[in-house]
Formats: C-alpha cells, structure tokens, sequence
C-alpha cells in the first residue's frame, strides 16, 4: 500500500539495467520497505482471506435470491426487508442486547479476579495466568456443551438439588433461555475480558497508589481516584474484546438459548445453511457490523467523555 | 493526567514515611478478594470439569448420583464409525495452519517490532483483526467467496480460513518475544560483520525459539478446536469439532462424546500448559547474552 511512496523516497538514482541490485539497495537503505518487505506475505494473506472476501459480503448483500439463481443486479431488497421485518429486527436487538450483559457480566466479575492477581498475588503470578487462561484453550464448542450438562433438564444443578432434597421438580428456567446464553457466553470470554484488565492494573506505578495514600486518600477514594481511572483503558479494551465477537455467535443459542434465546447469528447461519439465501444473508451480516460499529463508536466517545470529565 | 504530573512532587519527599506504614500492608491479605478468586475459579473449571467426571459415569444419561465407575463409553468410543477419520483431518488442517501462520506471523512480528514504518497501526490492527470480528461473518465471507471463484469446499478451505486468526495469534505471540529482548545484540551481530540472514539465523532465531514453539502448538490448538469457521467451509471430510457437533444430535451418544471430548480437554490442557511454560522460558537472556 504505502510502498509506492517509500520506493519514490528510497532512491532517485536508480540504475534501471539492474533491478535485482536496485531493489538491494532500496532495501538496505530504507526501513519502511524492509518493513513492508517481511509484512507482505502476512499482508498478502489477511488481504486474500479477510479483506476480499468482506468486500465480496458487503457486494452479495445487495444481489438477490431468484430460486436457485442469484441475480446479480443491483438490489436494495435484503435490506428493506430487514427494515421490513419486525422479528428480525428484534433479533438484531436481542443479540446487542445479550452481547452488553455478556459484556457487563465478565467485565464486573473479571475485574476483580484481575485486581487480585496484580495487587494480591506476590509469588506465582505466571502459574495464576495460567491457571485463568488454560481452559479458554480448550474447545469452545466443548465449554458451551459443558453448561448444557450444567443446567439442563436432567443436568447437575437439577439432579443435584433433587438429590439434595431441596427441590421436588427439576427448574425449568435454567436452560433454554436469554439467561442461559448470556451466562455461557460470559465464561467461554472470561479469559477475553480479564487478560487486557490485568495488563493495565499490572502497569500501573504503585508509587502513584503510595503518592495518594500520602495526600490521605483512603483506600476506597484511593481505587476510585487513581486504580480506576488508571484501568479505565483496559476495562475498555476488555470490553470490546467481549462485546464484538459474541454479537455474531450461534452455536451457544443453538446449544443453551431455546427458541426464545435465538439470535442474529442463528437467522444469518440458515441463510447460509436451510434457507438458502445467501444475498440475504450477506446483507445481515453487513448490518450485524454496522451496528456493531455504531454500538463500539457509541461506546468509545462515551467512556472517552467520562474519563476527561473524571480526570 | 493530573495524577501522573502530581506524583513524582508528591512521592519523593513521601517516600520514608510509607516505608513505615506499609507493615500493615504488606502481610498478604486473602479476605473477600480471595475468597472471590477462589469462587471464580470454581466458576471457570467446574462446568468444563463435569464432563471428565460423567465420561466415567456407569449411566447413559447426565445426572446425579453417580452410578459407578466404568471405562466403558472410552471403548465404544474409540470403535465409533468416523472418529478416526475425523481426528486425521483436523490434524491434516491444524498442523500445516501452525506452521504457515507462525510463519507469517514471526516474519509480521519481527517487521512491526526492529521496523520503524509509516501506517503501521493500521496495519497491525488490520492484521489483529480476526480475533475480533464475529467469526460467523469472515466464515460467510470466506464462503462466499471461495463458492465465486468455484473452489470446492474442502479441508484446503477449512486451512485456507483458520490462517487469519491463527496469524493473528502468532503475530501476537512473536512480538511479545520479540519485544523481550534487547535489539542491541541484533546490531552488535550486524556490527561484527554477519550479514541479515545470518544475524537471524544466529542471533534472533534461537533467542525466539520457545516462543516459535509455544505459537506453534497454540495455533495448532486454535486451528484443531475450531467450531464456526470449519462448519462454513468443510465440505464432506468433517473435522474433529463438526464430527462431535454431529454426535450432539444424538441422544445415545452422549456418553461417548464425553469420554471423547475428556480426551480432547486434557489434551488441550498440556499443550497449552506446555505452550505457555516454553512462551516464558529464557526471559532472563535480556542483554548479557552477546559475547
């Protein structure tokens, strides 16, 4: 991309006989091209399968479906249809609406666990990490499977307390539900939300902590006027690691989530699979990121206003 | 940032009067924010550690009491029509997709980290964003476009789509290494006369050999657990992840994909363990390793 400007900078005298020795010489004079020299078969890849085929999504999204043809003429149909549609706006919703309580969840309960490996943990902190990592490594499919064991009909919460005695009827709210996808999602991300967490309150000068205890800041004003503030970055970062990719999931509400748990992911997954339409499907997905980058931006220039405020 | 500018003014002549106090302090305290550590643990193993637990469960369906102890689901597991075949084309697509994306993803780390280049956030961030966006809209976009260009649906595409995200990883892994040494040896080799090739060769490689490892197992992880990305774009040859999707259907099957996917989870467990013990090896090496 930016090669062409670097190349027009490297050097005027090229000798255009030899371009073997030109190139050499370009090279080793100029960084930039170095750069983009070992950058390009990663740039080539990310380009061929990510790049190209986003824009092909955003391209199909507004082609239609003629029974088994795809006509290619140009087609706001997809999306009218979409405005057109009450239910699958509401999917839409519902999916932002579970992803900001996913978000919210490991957030809140990561944080913690976060503070206490920076500021708690003396010896051992790498063996905490990995404690907190490992299982994110495992199959995710495996973890959401797991909470079906959990929470289902017959699963461990219900047989145990039968078991226990402490309830007759097995708890039918547990499983198939809004509730259950969002708890499902909070674990599988957990690792998402308290890695980047971790990282600021890890970088954090404690000499600044030991600065406001010396001005009397209690502990309380203490976390609230310096830690936090100071995480903010992370707590964001982490919160983004959440939020984007869980909007788009379709196996957990498959899995946990029941009709009523039923998300935007599940209607673009049978576009693709059951009901054939790919156009349809493509255009779905193209207003899944939209509103994904109007929900982040939102998020962005607000927690940005918070914090110059807070500051 | 008023906190930042304030403190140095504040600390200095502070300094000896925290000593004193911080006794108190100092003491590991667990209190509530251990108890709460200890409760999150529980949160994050307990449901994965239920299915190691039935896998030996003397019962075809998933409930308390335990009926007794049995091996059997592991037998007729290992028997099941497809297994084999599906564990064989995971490994077909997650080996090569580590060793390409750690590949790439070493070549991109050592750019970003010794390279002073104009874009390059953009181009990092553009690089790191698989692991961020949904994986259902790169997986239907990869559909879409191999299905234009009139590549069959195969494990190549499965390879093919778990590249990104395992090149993600890799480049995020390799400049964390990168980044854990001192340069300076690079350009003292340089200095004494060894040309770029065999800098790297000499110098670079074997000072980032545990994090080679740790990215190539990681991303063979990556690649060998993937769900979303290979239901889009495996053809008929199912990988390991879609083969036990397609057991979950079936009631009388669910005990062996317990035994199967207890296997998978303690394999997972000490590849990543491994992983993450070579990932931090060496760190002390710094700067007193030249000459």
């Amino acid at each position: 991309m930016s090669e062409p400007t670097a190349v027009s900078t490297g050097s005027g005298v090229a000798p255009m006989g030899t371009p073997l020795r030109w190139w050499r010489r370009l090279i080793l004079r100029n960084e930039a091209v170095r750069g983009y020299t070992l950058l390009s078969p990663t740039l080539f890849l990310m380009t061929l399968a990510l790049g190209a085929p986003v824009f092909f999504l955003f391209l199909v999204s507004f082609f239609t479906q003629d029974l088994l043809e795809i006509s290619t003429d140009f087609s706001l149909e997809n999306y009218m249809s979409f405005l057109g549609k009450e239910n699958y706006q509401k999917l839409l919703w519902r999916s932002l609406k579970v992803s900001g309580f996913v978000t919210v969840l490991s957030v809140v309960l990561a944080y913690p666990m976060a503070y206490f490996i920076a500021f708690r943990v003396r010896k051992n902190k790498f063996a905490w990490l990995i404690l907190i990592t490992v299982p994110f490594w495992t199959s995710y499919l495996l973890r959401v499977f797991a909470w079906k064991i959990v929470l289902g009909h017959n699963g461990v919460i219900n047989s145990g307390l039968t078991e226990l005695g402490f309830i007759e009827e097995p708890l039918t709210f547990l499983l198939y539900n809004p509730f259950a996808v969002v708890l499902t999602l909070a674990h599988a991300w957990a690792a998402f939300a308290i890695m980047p967490i971790y990282v600021s309150l890890e970088k954090i000068d404690r000499s600044l902590l030991e600065a406001a205890r010396d001005l009397g800041d209690g502990p309380a004003m203490r976390f609230w006027r310096v830690t936090l503030p100071l995480s903010m970055a992370g707590v964001v970062a982490a919160s983004l690691l959440v939020f984007i990719p869980t909007v788009g999931d379709f196996v957990t509400p498959t899995m946990v989530g029941g009709p009523k748990g039923t998300l935007i992911g599940n209607l673009i997954q049978i576009q693709f699979g059951k009901a054939n339409n790919w156009p349809l499907g493509a255009a779905l997905s193209v207003i899944s990121l939209i509103a994904i980058t109007a929900v982040v931006c939102a998020f962005l220039w607000f927690t940005k206003r918070v914090r110059t405020q807070e500051l | 940032m008023t906190i930042r500018d304030t403190a140095p003014v504040a600390s200095g002549e502070a300094r000896t009067k925290t000593r004193a106090r911080r006794a108190p302090d100092a003491a590991p305290r667990i209190g509530a924010l251990g108890v709460f550590a200890v409760l999150y643990l529980a949160f994050i193993y307990a449901p994965v550690l239920f299915i190691p637990l039935f896998s030996f469960n003397d019962s075809t369906y998933i409930a308390f009491p335990l009926s007794g102890f049995t091996t059997e689901w592991y037998v007729t597991m290992s028997r099941s029509d497809g297994l084999v075949g599906a564990l064989t084309n995971s490994i077909k697509v997650a080996t090569p997709a580590a060793v390409v994306s750690t590949l790439l993803g070493t070549l991109a780390a050592k750019a970003v980290t010794r390279y002073r280049m104009p874009g390059m956030e953009a181009v990092v961030s553009f690089i790191m964003s698989p692991l961020v966006v949904p994986a259902i809209i790169v997986g239907v976009a990869l559909l879409i476009i191999v299905n234009a260009i009139g590549i069959e649906l195969s494990l190549f595409t499965v390879f093919l789509a778990h590249l990104p995200p395992c090149t993600a990883f890799a480049m995020w892994i390799m400049i964390s290494r990168l980044e854990g040494f001192d340069a300076a040896i690079e350009e003292a080799s340089r200095d004494l006369g060894e040309g770029p090739w065999m800098t790297f060769w000499r110098v670079t490689f074997p000072l980032i050999v545990p994090g080679v490892v740790a990215s190539l197992l990681l991303t063979f992880t990556i690649s060998f657990d993937e769900y979303v990305l290979a239901s889009f774009l495996g053809g008929s040859e199912p990988t390991l992840p879609i083969y036990i999707y397609s057991q979950l259907r079936f009631p009388w099957q669910l005990p062996n994909v317990l035994a199967l996917a207890t296997i998978l989870l303690f394999a997972s467990f000490a590849l990543v363990y491994i992983a993450m013990r070579f990932r931090n090896r060496g760190v002390q090496f710094k700067t007193t390793t030249g000459v």
